[in-house]
Formats: C-alpha cells, structure tokens, sequence
C-alpha cells in the first residue's frame, strides 16, 4: 500500500515535470519566433555603424553587405598581377569614403565600418594584416606633418 | 527553308546588330566614368640606368626616400626589410672605389618567379617583378634563388603602412619600382630624391626614350649578365 503511494507521487511529479517542460519549451519557440520574425528585436542587435560617408555608390547597401567581398578580391588581383586600377571597386577608395570622420579609419573602434559588421558575423578580415586602415588623405597629412 | 525562317533571321540579325550599336557606347562610358585604366602594357619595359660616376660615397638618399615612401623602418639588421642598398666597392689591383645602389634589378627571366611555389612572385607585362602577397606562403625561395639579394622577409608585424604600399607579416618583399607612382604617371622615389639624379628611370622600350637614347651612346653593364636573367637595371661607369 505504501509502496503504490509513493510511486503515484513519483508519477504526479513526473506529470508535473512533464508539463513545465512542455510549457518552457512553447515559451523557448515563442522566444525564438518573437526575435526572428519582429523588427523592433532586430534592429535593436543589429550593428550601429560609423559609416562616413553613407549612401548608395557601386551598387545598394543590401547587396553590397552580401557582396563586396568579391568585388574586392575580384579587384585586387585585376590590380596588382594586371595593373589595372579601376577606382570603383578599389579597397582604396572605399576606404576613402567610409572612414569614419572622427578618427579616418575603418578597423580603429568597435562600430567603425568594417569591425562592427564583422564582429557581429565573426568574421574575420585579414586585409589590414597588410592594408591601411585609414583614409589616405589623412594618412599623408600625418605623414607630411611629421 | 520556308518564308517564315528566313523572316525570323532576318529580324535577329537586324535586332542583335541594333543591340550592340546601343550597348557599345554605354559599356565605353562605363569605362571611362568608372576611372578604369588599361592596365600594365607589355608594350613598355621600365627600366633605369644608373650612372655610378655620379653616385657619390656616402650619401644615401635614394635609400631614405625609399625608406619613406614605402614604410621601412631603415634599419638594416638581418631580420629589416631593404629594398635599396648602397654599396661600395673596390677594385683591388687599382685602387678604385665606387659607390653604387643595389636593388629588385627586374629581370626579364627573374630567377625568383621559376621558383616561385604558388605563383606569387611573378612579373607584371611592363616588366616589374612584384610579390602577390595574398598568395606568398613566406617559404623563402625567391629569396634564395635571388643573385642581387634583393628580397627581404617581413618578420613581425607591421602598423600604420602606406595605404599605397601594403606590407604585411609573413610575406616576402621587394623594390616594386615604386609600381603605385607608375601606375600615376610619376617615377620611382629613389629617381626622384637622387640629388645628382644618378638615376636615370624610363621605357626601354621606347626608342625616343632619355634612357633608351642614353642606353644606346654609353657603355652600361648589367650586374652578374653571365647569368642572362637581362635585367631591367643597368649601370654606367662601372
């Protein structure tokens, strides 16, 4: 007699866990589906950039957020193996433009142009190993100061 | 064939046609709107000449003002970058000394491109021999197959570069010829700083060239010729 006791209240707790479990987990798929699909959720993660000098140039943000990688590698080996230095696409002149105007770099912070995208993906560029991060305006002035 | 084909031929041919002469145009404006350059011509060869009896013991400016154009640190330990050396020497049996710049000599059979494991060290169709360096896996051949030690390594990492000259960790380097002045329409830096202008820089190509002229009326030599790698780099006087 004892023993039937017991085990119904193993069974009732069981229940019980059973259903918090299934309530968490409807909780957990409302969470996810309230952070994917309303916009207030995401532009609130979204990166804040320091953009420079914003607007539309070779093509619009939204493809160029997914596409300037190629154009950029496209372009540098067009540039160095074949000397062709076409101004649009040139790492260069991007960097001319939306260098931030506080400090003319786009890697020095974490919102500047290119980090705060990539930090966000966790992607890692490697052009700064050996390009210039700064505005080369800016740059010859530094050096020509000096 | 019946009439109804040839109709069909006939109108896209006449429409194919009618679309190149308007795209035509438009693709040569995008060109020249978009700042597009032709590119390195392999119709040019850059070269210099070097007039050692000019080249005077002691100075170095050449080497400064590439130091300063390409964000070398100018120091010349072994683990330095140097793309330009001076170099003094002496004939022993008769006592004379010359002083001379060293550097990339632009070989037209460049020695460091054969060896090349991944094709980064290759030459340009005007003649300049650069390092790809989003390809150099920093093996070190081309140094070793180089006969004017032109090369050097770039052992730590580097900040703040020329944002016309991309130098990077890992990667071998040399002398471009100051490609990125080229490519505008300008000369070498070391041409430029040279204050007897002992430097003389053009396309050899070009027979109405300074150089060219120069290189045919005066007696030049190119350094180690028996190697026949026929360097875009020469020197008189020597």
């Amino acid at each position: 007699m004892r023993e039937l006791r017991e085990q119904s209240a193993l069974l009732r707790t069981r229940g019980s866990l059973a259903g918090f479990l299934k309530a968490l987990s409807v909780l957990i798929v409302a969470w996810f589906a309230l952070s994917v699909f309303s916009p207030a959720q995401a532009a609130e993660t979204a990166p804040r950039l320091d953009i420079g000098k914003g607007g539309e140039c070779v093509k619009d943000p939204q493809w160029m957020r997914k596409n300037h990688m190629h154009l950029l590698k496209h372009q540098r080996d067009e540039t160095l193996r074949k000397g062709i230095r076409e101004e649009s696409a040139s790492l260069k002149n991007c960097i001319e433009c939306h260098a931030s105007t506080k400090d003319d770099s786009v890697i020095a912070r974490e919102d500047s142009f290119c980090v705060g995208c990539h930090r966000y993906e966790a992607v890692k560029p490697d052009c700064f190993e050996c390009h210039s991060g700064t505005r080369k305006s800016a740059w010859l002035r530094q050096r020509n100061g000096k | 064939m019946n009439q109804v084909d040839l109709q069909r031929r006939s109108f896209l041919k006449a429409s194919a046609g009618a679309a190149a002469i308007a795209i035509a145009p438009g693709m040569m404006l995008y060109q020249v709107a978009n700042g597009q350059t032709a590119g390195a011509s392999g119709k040019v060869r850059w070269g210099m000449l070097i007039d050692t009896t000019q080249c005077k013991t002691g100075c170095n400016d050449c080497v400064t003002a590439c130091n300063r154009e390409n964000g070398l640190s100018g120091k010349t330990g072994p683990t330095d970058s140097q793309w330009i050396r001076k170099i003094e020497i002496k004939d022993i049996s008769s006592g004379r000394e010359l002083s001379l710049p060293m550097m990339c000599q632009h070989c037209e059979h460049p020695p460091c491109v054969d060896v090349c494991p991944t094709n980064a060290s290759f030459k340009r169709a005007d003649g300049i021999v650069l390092v790809d360096k989003h390809r150099c896996i920093g093996c070190r051949y081309c140094m070793m197959a180089c006969p004017y030690k032109a090369r050097s390594f770039v052992h730590e990492p580097l900040h703040d570069q020329n944002p016309d000259v991309p130098r990077g960790k890992g990667t071998v380097e040399s002398c471009t010829l100051c490609v990125h002045r080229i490519d505008a329409g300008g000369k070498p830096a070391c041409a430029e700083a040279c204050p007897n202008q002992a430097i003389l820089f053009g396309d050899l190509n070009d027979p109405d060239s300074e150089i060219a002229r120069k290189v045919r009326s005066v007696a030049s030599v190119q350094v180690r010729a028996d190697l026949q790698l026929n360097p875009g780099v020469r020197y008189q006087g020597m």
